[in-house]
């Protein structure tokens, strides 16, 4: 939806693709065409670089915005469009393949004189290697996946004599994942922030900063909320970091948009983590504090043109926060929640900017990840966003399937978001608190509303074998979601 | 009109007589006016001494709940005029209430066997599907009067696990 949207303001023409379940998908009728790409499987579907080429070549599509997720940071299918003559919106394969291991990104680093997080750029070839250097850099140290994330291949160790097993069971789940089992080792920072900076290079050679984002509040290393400016980024730290992300970018010769990954220590010390070379899920608070239109800037930097700024003409003007809102069940250890949306009843007003795939009828399919829609708040400064975000998740109400946005009622008022002490560990924190105790006093109020709902607006009670609703929607039960899980896992979006 | 109706369990006999948006009820024998709209299939707008609340409704795969603002309410609702004598096993919270599997997986524990007594929203059973679990709640306080999938059965969703009555 959002490329569709800044190709019909261009003027673009815009083609869709969708999968057997994607048929009846928002951005399907919204696009000027569309055409039928494959099963609902991603690997015969929307990972399939002959099928996705077919129809940019049917459609006589001149180019492709990868999105998020899928082949967005596959430096062959990069390569491909470019053999295809379809240009690629994005940067080009060459830099995709040096920031898409993350050892090799680290060896660039290296040499462009980027802090990074000291540990090894290259992939552990021994357990006596790894013991070596987690005895020079000290514990605790972080086992890491040198092809993806997602907290996959991931071990966080605390003694020496943990380390071993740790390595052994990375690099398996390494190999699972991403069918790579290099693993790396870097020192664990305690309660890091993760903070990560927007750049954007034209193909002349020119490369800006756009702001950072704070990404701290993770669950299983998945963000679910996202803010900018950072709350402990001031001008001069972020010419700093921004400096050091523009130097990323041109180490990698890197062109569009992409983003360069921080960890923050406590000290607000940042070191170089990873780069993501495609447009990402948060964008939209950039945007909103810039004034920016990323999607539009990247589109434009395809067809040749020069970036119409300098650096010295950005300006960071208020705050913006993000809540990812996804088809999951809080009281559930947020097991994915598919199904029909029943009731959709969207926020607006003041400050808030929504950018949603959901509709009322819609049923979720359970085959990719379950993002439903990205709900923003913006004021001139945090507290007015807060009040405005808290505001609009009061009004929104998905009916039909379990979402996630009671969590952020949580967050917004929690006492250290309010103050803005947040780390990549905050949420398991909070999630690990007792809950606030939610008042129940309208019992009375939701029984007589029972009986005028009966009178006013029947409708058949649900069946005895709770196969389909009297509204006849598509069966949410018989699915399989295990497919879902696997497939958010293999696409690691955000 | 006459209806029983069960909130979170809790039991209410709800007597609504109306007159065009105004409705005299009677709830448990309490007398309560309101005035009530509704704003589109499922929404309604109800006025109670000057306070205002929307309420909506939602039917899931084996539940029907009501939100008074962001809080969710397990509904149920019995016209007690209906067919009597016929047992529907869901609608009916006398009568025996079978548990069903909301996704595919596989029964990893039973923690209340046949002929136990169980209180509402008790755990029956564990489900685990993609190494998370689910815990299988029971709808109402009764008696467990069968378990019918087994520890270590495999069930699809919509699958009867157990039947309270």
């Amino acid at each position: 939806m959002r490329v569709i949207r800044a190709c019909r303001e261009l003027g673009i023409p815009s083609v869709a693709v969708y999968s057997d379940v994607d048929r009846a998908s928002l951005h399907v009728r919204k696009a000027d065409e569309a055409y039928h790409i494959g099963p609902a499987a991603a690997a015969e579907s929307y990972l399939n670089f002959a099928k996705t080429l077919d129809v940019a070549k049917r459609s006589g599509a001149d180019a492709i915005h990868p999105g998020y997720g899928f082949l967005s940071e596959n430096a062959k299918f990069a390569q491909a469009c470019g053999d295809a003559g379809v240009k690629f919106i994005g940067p080009s394969p060459a830099s995709m393949e040096m920031m898409g291991s993350k050892t090799r990104a680290r060896q660039q680093m290296e040499k462009a004189g980027v802090p990074f997080v000291p540990g090894t750029s290259r992939g552990l070839e021994s357990a006596d290697e790894a013991e070596q250097v987690a005895g020079k850099i000290g514990y605790p140290v972080m086992l890491k996946a040198a092809a993806g994330g997602g907290g996959k291949g991931m071990r966080l160790v605390h003694r020496p004599e943990q380390l071993k097993s740790a390595l052994e069971a990375a690099q398996s789940e390494a190999e699972r994942a991403f069918g790579d089992r290099e693993v790396y080792i870097e020192k664990a920072i305690v309660n890091p922030r993760h903070i990560e900076m927007q750049v954007l290079a034209d193909e002349h050679g020119n490369t800006v900063y756009l702001g950072e984002r704070e990404c701290s509040i993770q669950r299983r290393h998945q963000k679910v909320l996202e803010e900018s400016p950072s709350p402990i980024v001031d001008p001069e730290m972020r010419q700093r970091m921004g400096e050091v992300a523009v130097r990323v970018a041109t180490a990698a010769s890197y062109t569009n948009a992409g983003t360069v990954e921080f960890l923050v220590d406590q000290d607000k010390n940042f070191y170089f983590l990873e780069m993501n070379t495609r447009l990402q899920v948060e964008h939209p608070v950039t945007e909103l504090i810039t004034g920016l239109d990323l999607v539009h800037l990247q589109i434009r930097i395809a067809a040749g043109e020069k970036l119409p700024f300098r650096q010295e003409d950005i300006q960071i003007r208020g705050h913006a926060i993000e809540c990812r809102i996804y088809a999951e069940d809080p009281d559930n250890n947020y097991f994915p929640s598919p199904g029909k949306i029943t009731l959709l009843l969207s926020p607006s007003g003041p400050g808030i900017r929504r950018d949603s795939g959901m509709y009322e009828g819609w049923t979720v399919p359970i085959d990719y990840d379950p993002l439903l829609a990205k709900l923003i708040g913006y004021g001139t400064d945090r507290p007015q966003a807060i009040s405005r975000l808290t505001r609009a998740l009061h009004e929104y109400f998905v009916g039909g399937i379990k979402t996630n946005i009671s969590l952020f009622r949580r967050i917004l008022t929690d006492v250290d978001f309010q103050a803005g002490k947040v780390d990549t560990g905050y949420l398991d924190r909070l999630l690990k608190a007792k809950p606030p105790h939610v008042q129940r006093e309208d019992e009375e109020v939701a029984a007589i509303a029972a009986g005028i709902f009966a009178i006013m607006d029947p409708t058949s009670a649900v069946p005895a074998n709770g196969k389909s609703s009297a509204t006849g929607s598509a069966p949410a039960n018989g699915i399989d979601a295990s497919s879902w899980k696997r497939a958010a896992r293999l696409e690691g979006l955000g | 009109m006459v209806y029983d109706v069960s909130i979170d369990g809790k039991r209410y006999r709800l007597e609504l007589e109306r007159e065009e948006t105004r409705w005299h009820c009677r709830l448990n024998g309490r007398e309560v006016e309101m005035d009530a709209v509704l704003a589109r299939r499922d929404v309604l707008s109800v006025l109670i001494g000057g306070k205002a609340y929307e309420i909506k409704r939602e039917h899931t795969a084996t539940d029907m709940h009501l939100w008074v603002g962001s809080v969710r309410y397990l509904t149920e609702l019995h016209d007690p005029r209906s067919l009597r004598g016929r047992r529907s096993a869901t609608a009916d919270e006398k009568g025996p209430r079978k548990l069903l599997a909301p996704m595919p997986g596989k029964v990893v524990r039973v923690l209340i066997g046949e002929e136990q007594p169980v209180e509402a929203g008790q755990s029956i059973l564990v489900v685990e599907a993609m190494k998370m679990q689910n815990e299988i709640k029971s709808p109402k306080k009764g008696t467990v009067r069968k378990i019918v999938a087994a520890e270590g059965a495999n069930v699809n969703a919509g699958d009867v696990l157990a039947i309270v009555e």
